[in-house]
């Protein structure tokens, strides 16, 4: 311990500072007997932050399905595995860096894809590709173009230039977001299923190895940070944000997984949030050892820094790893050739306790078990949410024509073309890329093999606020449905809950509704989450964000020769629309957009009916009967269409409704559980058929040919160029500012 | 049997994937050859890939071209060693004096990664005699840097010498400032040494390689190689 001359005096404003509330405080001081250090102060700070310890959120998450015949490893180490047959299998996690992109947008948004690459190299995958989901603030907010300019080019920045990927992810706008974006980051891996590398330091008087990059001052605090929500200064915050290095972490992924190949390896783990403080407590802790480090061996990038900041610090591009007594120079050898600093910095005991020295002198002392498992649970006060009232499809007025509701639609900032954001993505390094972004899901081969991994993200934020449960039933089933469009057969998801303040009742009843239709749809669906992440205190001066639960959904292409796009190819195919049509409007695009506001309960998802849609839709295209998919989401099913004309370029002579309902809200209900398929007029009568005999309606809503949009019975044709202009229009108007909003 | 070498500086990112499209286009594997090496062995051909060697720092290209390897490929290709530079590679080969010109920050002053269409300016040297001249070919761009700039002289000059390779054009062949996804003068999307046996260009040919990745027109590059040798060879 420090002396007692120099001992800083822990007042309540430092406890405040390090984000402790305190009766939080007052536990560390019964859990330790004794006042804490500076440095035992700010470590426990961390450990303790809802960003490392979940302590509002694990009691609900581990209700979650997490196993499953393909799981591998489930949630609780760096990301989590599921196999792919053949040895082969995806690493794959999807983690938030909201609070670090909204203070810096460009290094905040970079260093998240940093991370969750760094999460699924940990573990002995090569990352073969990103995805990303985006919220920014209403497009006519004044700091939204700059937010939307800065995470575009961070991310692009870092996964550009480390070499992976980017082959998916969506983009809202929303109001809710303006002083919260949102900015979740996806990473899948690709390892074989005997080298998956684990963090648990098993063994006595090994070398606790540092490599990669120095550590500095940037980031402290960041995890504290995160787990707080913002007020007028956060701008002052700006110095937690990390700032991120791509090219050492090409190095640092070519390095590791040279290394990793060979048998030196006894554990793992990334320096995340929280550092080394994490990494070591997290590693001793699942090894059953001690740890003792000795902070002068730590490679340093700025002078003088203090065992509190180097504890602290959340500089990038820096593992731990355990290995092998005695494989030191070797090890070192690899990380020499490719520039990267190895240094040796302690060593595992079995004291159970973790030591900390400087200079000469102890900075910390804990016992590693109470360090890793003491951080509070909660079991936050949380109101049920009551779900609104169905809004009936007469409700909803008509519009003057389809086509003109359809143009406004089809340009606004809702479902404009994202191809300025994913163009600025590399997506197609790695020479893999069989199905590119502006579509269902993103597919890269296995490498070498004729496989595929499809992977997609989804939430529609809007559904999710009117009912928690259901709309994130809905998230969970979107990326099913996405992954069945392409051709995939589902296997499991990652998710990132996205929520405001948990010690307000009504946010804490979003989340435990949330992940209950979560666990529902998992259950049903049999596709467990494996791996994720929560950040809360999406708020600023008490407004909190839309609940936001993203999911990754990653699914297993058997024969890449057999997938299927949204482009329509085939001049005379039918287009066949199966699902149940109900002609819902309520929180549709349509009623926001054309009726002005959104109202009422989200579409309802019926989960045994996505069960036989989704695996019709694969077998179809398994067969090769269907030229083009496209799953029916935002907009419904005109926009649906529309969006496979555009991809195709081609255009569709649509025949007109003769059903019960109003038409309006048949082709711009967001009804669940449905897809359009591209069939020939040839298979067009068998399609239905197999439909029919699962009971899933099915009909032909138009044909595919010539260069305009007809809706019959709804006056002119369109020009499918001109839908184009105003589909593709939008977003880089706007960004180059010819557009307010 | 083709003697390829793939020079692997840090931050090289599309190393493998022009490895795999050689492997599967010639048969043959070729040399994967670390950067810090003093010499390039014997070699039919010298690719530079693509990617962000030494994270761009300085200038894209500006350290790799002072790599120690760099030295020996320099000679080699003076020596009429022939040498590909794809992307960052072309960055490369300007930046070591083998090319002239530099390119740019992209008018957009954003990362574009694309489709584009080409149009074959020469179809008698060493990397393009399985094209037609005036064809057009679809091929991605993934850069933020492909912006050529060279004076009015040195673009005349390689004008005159038909050393630009590829232009920049729309689906029908037609060379317009709007084609350009870059800024590039005179839409030089790719140029050649005098002997043609040296080529630098922004566009991957190894991302189209084969139906599955969307499109086989990058192939014919290698297939070009490949015959080139043979007629030397004979």
């Amino acid at each position: 311990m420090q002396d007692a001359a120099e001992k800083p005096t822990i007042t309540p404003e430092i406890v405040a500072e390090h984000g402790l509330k305190p009766d939080e405080y007052q536990r560390l001081l019964k859990i330790l007997g004794r006042e804490p250090s500076l440095t035992e102060l700010g470590i426990f700070s961390v450990m303790w932050s809802e960003h490392c310890s979940y302590k509002s959120s694990r009691v609900w998450l581990k209700t979650l399905p997490t196993s499953g015949p393909k799981v591998i490893q489930g949630p609780g180490e760096n990301a989590g595995v599921v196999d792919l047959g053949d040895g082969d299998c995806a690493v794959f996690k999807m983690e938030s860096h909201n609070h670090p992109s909204y203070i810096e947008p460009f290094q905040g948004a970079a260093t998240g894809v940093g991370g969750i690459m760094r999460d699924v190299f940990t573990m002995g995958a090569r990352p073969v590709a990103n995805l990303n989901a985006l919220r920014f603030g209403a497009p006519e907010h004044p700091k939204t173009r700059q937010l939307v300019d800065g995470v575009v080019a961070g991310i692009a920045h870092y996964g550009n230039c480390t070499g992976v990927p980017t082959i998916g992810g969506e983009t809202n706008f929303d109001a809710g977001y303006n002083n919260n974006i949102l900015v979740n980051a996806m990473c899948v891996g690709l390892a074989r299923a005997d080298k998956i590398f684990y963090s648990a330091a098993k063994g006595v008087g090994l070398p606790v190895v540092y490599v990669g990059s120095k550590t500095g001052r940037d980031g402290i605090h960041g995890a504290t940070m995160a787990s707080a929500e913002f007020d007028d200064k956060s701008d002052e915050k700006r110095p937690t944000v990390q700032v991120g290095d791509p090219f050492t972490e090409k190095l640092l992924i070519e390095a590791c997984l040279e290394l990793m190949a060979t048998d030196m390896i006894i554990a793992i783990q990334d320096m995340g949030a929280a550092g080394l403080t994490s990494s070591t407590s997290e590693m001793a802790d699942k090894g059953g050892v001690g740890i003792e480090l000795v902070l002068d061996h730590v490679p340093q990038r700025e002078a003088n820094m203090t065992a509190y900041e180097m504890m602290l610090s959340e500089s990038q591009e820096r593992m731990l790893m355990i290995l092998k007594p005695g494989r030191e120079p070797d090890a070192e050898k690899i990380f020499t050739k490719w520039g990267l600093d190895f240094a040796v910095i302690g060593k595992t005991t079995d004291t159970g306790r973790m030591i900390v020295t400087h200079k000469g002198k102890v900075e910390a002392d804990l016992p590693v078990t109470v360090l890793a498992n003491s951080a509070p649970m909660y079991e936050r006060p949380y109101f049920h949410p009551v779900p609104p009232a169905p809004v009936l499809p007469e409700w909803v007025a008509a519009p003057n024509s389809l086509m003109s509701a359809l143009r406004t639609m089809m340009g606004s900032p809702a479902l404009a073309s994202r191809r300025w954001i994913y163009q600025q993505y590399d997506h197609m390094v790695m020479g893999d890329t069989v199905g590119r972004p502006g579509g269902d899901a993103g597919i890269v081969r296995v490498h070498n093999t004729q496989k595929g991994i499809a992977a997609t993200c989804d939430v529609t934020p809007r559904y999710v606020a009117a009912d928690p449960e259901m709309g994130t039933k809905q998230a969970v089933v979107e990326t099913w449905r996405n992954l069945c469009a392409v051709g995939a057969d589902p296997i499991a998801i990652t998710d990132n809950m996205n929520f405001a303040n948990p010690e307000r009742p009504e946010i804490m009843g979003q989340f435990v509704a949330s992940v209950k239709g979560m666990g529902e749809a998992c259950r049903v669906l049999d596709y467990p989450v494996v791996s994720g992440n929560v950040s809360l205190y999406n708020e600023t001066n008490g407004i909190g964000i839309p609940p936001t639960p993203a999911i990754g959904g990653v699914g297993l292409v058997p024969d890449v020769a057999k997938i299927a796009d949204i482009a329509l190819k085939r001049d005379g195919d039918l287009l066949i629309v199966i699902g149940l049509e109900r002609g819902w409007l309520g929180q549709s695009l349509y009623q926001g957009i054309i009726a002005g506001r959104f109202e009422g309960a989200p579409p309802p998802v019926d989960l045994a009916d996505e069960l036989k849609a989704g695996r019709l839709v694969r077998a179809l295209i398994r067969e090769g009967n269907v030229s083009a998919v496209h799953d029916c989401a935002d907009g419904g099913l005109l926009v649906t269409v529309v969006e496979m004309a555009l991809a195709g370029d081609i255009g569709v002579e649509l025949y007109p409704y003769e059903g019960s309902l109003p038409p309006h809200a048949v082709w711009f209900g967001e009804d669940q559980g449905r897809y359009v398929l591209s069939v020939s007029p040839a298979q067009a009568e068998e399609t239905l058929e197999r439909a029919r005999l699962l009971a899933l309606p099915a009909r032909v809503v138009g044909r595919v040919g010539g260069d305009s949009l007809v809706i019959r019975g709804d006056g002119d044709p369109f020009p499918l160029a001109g839908l184009r202009t105003l589909h593709e229009g939008w977003l880089p108007d706007y960004m180059a500012g010819l557009s307010a909003h | 049997m083709i003697k390829a070498s793939v020079i692997v500086f840090p931050g090289s990112n599309c190393d493998r994937d022009v490895k795999v499209a050689i492997e599967r286009i010639t048969g043959y594997a070729p040399n994967m050859i670390w950067h810090g090496d003093a010499s390039v062995p014997s070699s039919d051909l010298i690719v530079l890939p693509g990617g962000f060697s030494y994270g761009d720092y300085l200038r894209c290209g500006a350290m790799a071209a002072h790599s120690p390897i760099m030295k020996d490929v320099i000679a080699k290709a003076k020596a009429g060693t022939p040498v590909l530079g794809i992307c960052n590679g072309f960055q490369v080969l300007c930046e070591s004096g083998l090319l002239p010109g530099v390119l740019m920050r992209n008018r957009s002053l954003k990362f574009i990664c694309k489709d584009v269409f080409l149009r074959v300016e020469r179809d008698d040297t060493f990397f393009s005699r399985c094209y037609r001249k005036g064809e057009v070919i679809k091929v991605p761009i993934a850069h933020a840097e492909g912006n050529y700039f060279a004076d009015t002289e040195t673009l005349d000059r390689l004008e005159g010498e038909g050393r630009v390779a590829l232009r920049y054009c729309d689906e029908t062949g037609t060379v317009s400032d709007a084609a350009s996804p870059n800024g590039a003068q005179r839409n030089i999307a790719g140029i050649t040494d005098p002997t043609g046996r040296i080529l630098g260009m922004m566009p991957h040919p190894e991302r189209l390689y084969e139906a599955a990745l969307g499109g086989t027109d990058g192939r014919r590059i290698f297939e070009s190689a490949v015959i080139s040798l043979t007629a030397d060879a004979a």
